[in-house]
């Protein structure tokens, strides 16, 4: 009897600890502490922008003098908050005292995650297509695919790059000082490195990131603009800005995103989706070359991704030296260089290792995920927030980051689709995967054309970590070979393909006046 | 003596997609005997080709039909007439029969019962018993969850408290349960994923469930024969995206409607089988399974000293 008692109160006990021990789920992006920049960067409005004609193509009204009642009246907007300050407010003052450029870039990388899904079929087999003119009405526009996503986060990236810029350059030009040093009751609530507050620069990468989304991300607009307003409330409730000096900032951002709205509209990723007879053009193409044509694996087939990203103008290259630089051809069909690289796959894919499904899964970055380019951002924003940069660098870094990803993906789309080659589970139906087998060819990979590139430009920015990200970018490439979508050859010259973007990259940090 | 206690041995059901098996004996109001051991090994069949997607009904030519064989081992053993400790260990095998997604397999979740028959009674020929289990299931493999539909369990250490109340008259039987399981936070492969919103860590946090359950039907000591009907539902957790994969944290709901027999085998002195199927009839976030079982199991009982009978 007792031994029964024991054994219920042991069950009881565990039970109860299974019960306790949930929910205290710490998020990363929860975690990180206020950006207290180890160098304030105020020399950034000299840095070279990436389409601005100079840090003073946009301009901004001088501000009112910190003497006048309606910048009084500024400075008593703030005081009334700081004296009722709730719980929630000092949340968000937390959340945004993290860095703009960091916040924005969750928030890029939350949309890109929630519109990645592939439109569902139509009842006679075919798909329909995400209309940006329409974007709630399913299809939901975007479908935010690695290309879209790595075209999108560029953007954004560098349209907030440039903004920041300019917004150094009329800080030190127009020298209006924070509100602390006009009157030294207002309290800073969060580290302010900047010596000038205006225009202020989180309120031009709000702007700028706002604007670049309303093309990208239509159908999110009011909660685009929700995060805006949250930002501008936490930067004045904290003492950081006065209205004012927000609300230059994110004219000036918005000015700025135009420029690069007008660059994005014609930048042909509009027409990257082909037409049926793009489609089957690629087909023709390469079976007249004696080999085998990629074939969709899914059920009904679906049009292949974006067959025409390739054409796209991206920030680092022109399309001629897209064409210059593609990849030699994979092993032909024919060649015992493929049997073998087909017979490697399905080795892989008849012996289940729980360590290799880990490294599949931990880079699989596939539909409903933020993607590949995200995951680097991911790995990136970690870093970033322990070197403590200031805003400025955090626009610059994630501004080559994304250039080079987008970059990758034009390249990688250029190489897929002049191969057009058929994944190995096309070759040999044999082949049973650990993942989704993307759908569109396999030659070059992705992930390692994106891996390439991420790891090359991060370990020109953070020489200390290059070794480790190669180390991930080895390992994201090798996951598609274990996942068994991939062949050898697509891993390894991807990789190739993208430390070429990456180092383009490097140039351009290399002569942007922030080294 | 061996024979009354057959019906306390019954089988393992499978709930693809959404549930870890669990071993039905720990729903019904029958207890082992002292001393008795019931041990049964049981082959059972899921499957299902149409599922919700959120309430959207659909099937999916990327996977086919989806299929689950479990190979399950249960034991049951009667402490005191009155309580009875269980531990039930299943092997899974997963599949899908069109597109390229790879099956999974391995060990499932080790669960361990404590089954209480707290109050009984008897009133103008009703048979009355109230019966309470608490329990702990935890994974036996290190088997990924983040594969679903293909994964072969939800990799989360559950406490389940059930209450049971059973009436029997004249070998005709009714029986109820409840039950509520809570589920510990499962660690995944991947650092970050989605579900209503972006979630930056590689732990997920599982929504509890509840389950309802009648049964109904014939036991007279060697042999059973009933009916059932059960509700099992998340208590939060969000509808799968149109389009997008399960996942572990899914709101799942499902109702099922089966049934259970089980004969001795005559002259074995202890030997029998068991056999059960089920249906799934409403659902939300899981698939339209179809299951069927057959086992074999045996009674032993030990005498004073330990020893088989």
């Amino acid at each position: 009897m007792n031994k029964k008692i024991l054994f219920l109160s042991a069950i009881i006990v565990a039970a109860w600890g299974i019960h306790s021990c949930r929910r205290d789920i710490k998020d990363r992006s929860l975690t990180y502490p206020a950006l207290n920049p180890l160098k304030a960067d105020t020399n950034a409005g000299n840095w070279k922008p990436i389409l601005l004609s100079s840090a003073s193509e946009f301009p901004v009204d001088a501000p009112l003098a910190v003497t006048s009642n309606d910048y009084k009246s500024e400075l008593l907007e703030i005081k009334s908050w700081q004296a009722n300050i709730t719980d929630e407010q000092q949340d968000n003052i937390d959340y945004w005292s993290a860095g703009s450029v960091l916040r924005w870039n969750e928030i890029m990388r939350e949309l890109v995650a929630k519109y990645n899904l592939p439109p569902y079929q139509n009842a006679d087999g075919t798909y329909p297509l995400p209309n940006a003119a329409n974007p709630l009405a399913y299809p939901f526009f975007p479908f935010a695919n690695p290309p879209y996503a790595a075209r999108a986060y560029a953007y954004v990236s560098a349209a907030q790059y440039d903004a920041v810029v300019a917004a150094y350059h009329y800080k030190s030009k127009l020298k209006r000082p924070t509100p602390h040093q006009v009157d030294n009751s207002v309290k800073e609530l969060i580290p302010v490195t900047a010596a000038y507050a205006y225009p202020s620069e989180d309120a031009v990468i709000a702007g700028a990131a706002a604007e670049m989304m309303k093309l990208l991300f239509p159908g999110d607009q009011s909660y685009i603009q929700q995060k805006v307003t949250a930002a501008k409330n936490a930067r004045i409730a904290s003492g950081a800005n006065v209205r004012s000096d927000w609300d230059a900032g994110e004219k000036l951002g918005k000015m700025v995103a135009q420029k690069f709205l007008t660059r994005a509209r014609n930048d042909k990723a509009g027409k990257a989706v082909g037409t049926p007879a793009d489609w089957a053009k690629l087909a023709t193409d390469v079976e007249a070359k004696g080999e085998v044509a990629w074939k969709s694996l899914e059920s009904p087939a679906r049009p292949p991704m974006l067959p025409l990203f390739g054409n796209v103008r991206g920030f680092l290259m022109d399309s001629s030296e897209v064409v210059m630089g593609r990849p030699l051809p994979p092993p032909l069909t024919n060649s015992e260089q493929f049997k073998k690289e087909t017979k490697e796959v399905l080795e892989f894919s008849k012996k289940y290792d729980r360590e290799k499904l880990r490294i599949v899964h931990f880079w699989a970055d596939g539909a409903g995920t933020y993607t590949p380019p995200g995951h680097w951002n991911a790995i990136a924003c970690e870093d970033f927030v322990k070197e403590r940069f200031s805003e400025a660098r955090w626009a610059r870094n994630l501004a080559l980051l994304n250039m080079a990803l987008f970059d990758a993906a034009i390249c990688c789309w250029d190489a897929k689709y002049y191969y057009f080659n058929q994944r190995p589970s096309q070759a040999d139906p044999n082949i049973k995967t650990w993942t989704g087998v993307p759908n569109f060819p396999a030659y070059v990979s992705g992930h390692s054309t994106f891996s390439g590139a991420a790891a090359t430009i991060l370990g020109h920015i953070l020489p200390s970590r290059s070794a480790a990200y190669d180390g991930m970018a080895q390992e994201a490439s090798m996951s598609r070979l274990y996942g068994c979508i991939h062949y050898r050859s697509d891993c390894d010259a991807g990789l190739k393909l993208g430390k070429g973007v990456g180092n383009k990259a490097i140039t351009v940090a290399q002569t942007d006046g922030a080294e | 003596m061996l024979l009354k206690n057959l019906n306390a041995c019954i089988a393992f059901s499978l709930f693809l997609f959404a549930l870890p098996s669990s071993a039905q004996t720990d729903m019904d109001g029958i207890m082992m005997a002292k001393r008795n051991l019931c041990s049964e090994l049981t082959y059972s069949h899921a499957s299902w080709t149409h599922y919700w997607e959120g309430t959207f009904y659909r099937d999916n030519a990327n996977i086919g039909k989806v299929s689950a064989q479990t190979i399950g081992f249960m034991s049951n053993y009667g402490v005191t007439d009155k309580f009875n400790v269980l531990v039930t260990v299943p092997y899974i095998s997963t599949k899908a029969s069109a597109g390229t997604l790879h099956g999974l397999k391995g060990l499932q979740d080790f669960a361990l019962m404590g089954k209480y028959k707290f109050w009984n009674a008897e009133k103008n020929g009703f048979y009355m018993g109230a019966v309470g289990v608490l329990g702990i299931t935890t994974p036996l493999s290190n088997y990924t969850p983040d594969l679903l539909p293909l994964s072969i369990g939800m990799h989360s250490t559950n406490g389940v408290g059930r209450l049971i109340l059973d009436v029997e008259k004249k070998n005709f039987f009714t029986t109820l349960s409840y039950a509520y399981t809570t589920c510990s936070n499962v660690k995944i492969d991947r650092e970050s994923y989605y579900t209503t919103e972006m979630h930056n860590t590689n732990i997920v946090n599982m929504p509890n469930n509840s389950r309802m359950q009648i049964r109904a039907g014939y036991r007279k000591n060697e042999l059973l024969v009933e009916l059932f009907a059960d509700r099992m539902n998340t208590i939060g957790g969000f509808d799968i995206r149109k389009n997008d994969m399960p996942f572990i944290s899914n709101n799942m709901d499902m109702s099922r409607v089966g049934a259970n027999v089980k004969i001795p085998i005559p002259k074995t002195n202890g030997f029998g089988v068991v056999a059960n199927t089920a249906y799934t009839v409403a659902g939300r976030n899981v698939g339209r399974t179809f299951q069927y079982m057959a086992g074999l199991f045996y009674i032993a009982e030990f005498s004073q000293k330990g020893a088989a009978k």
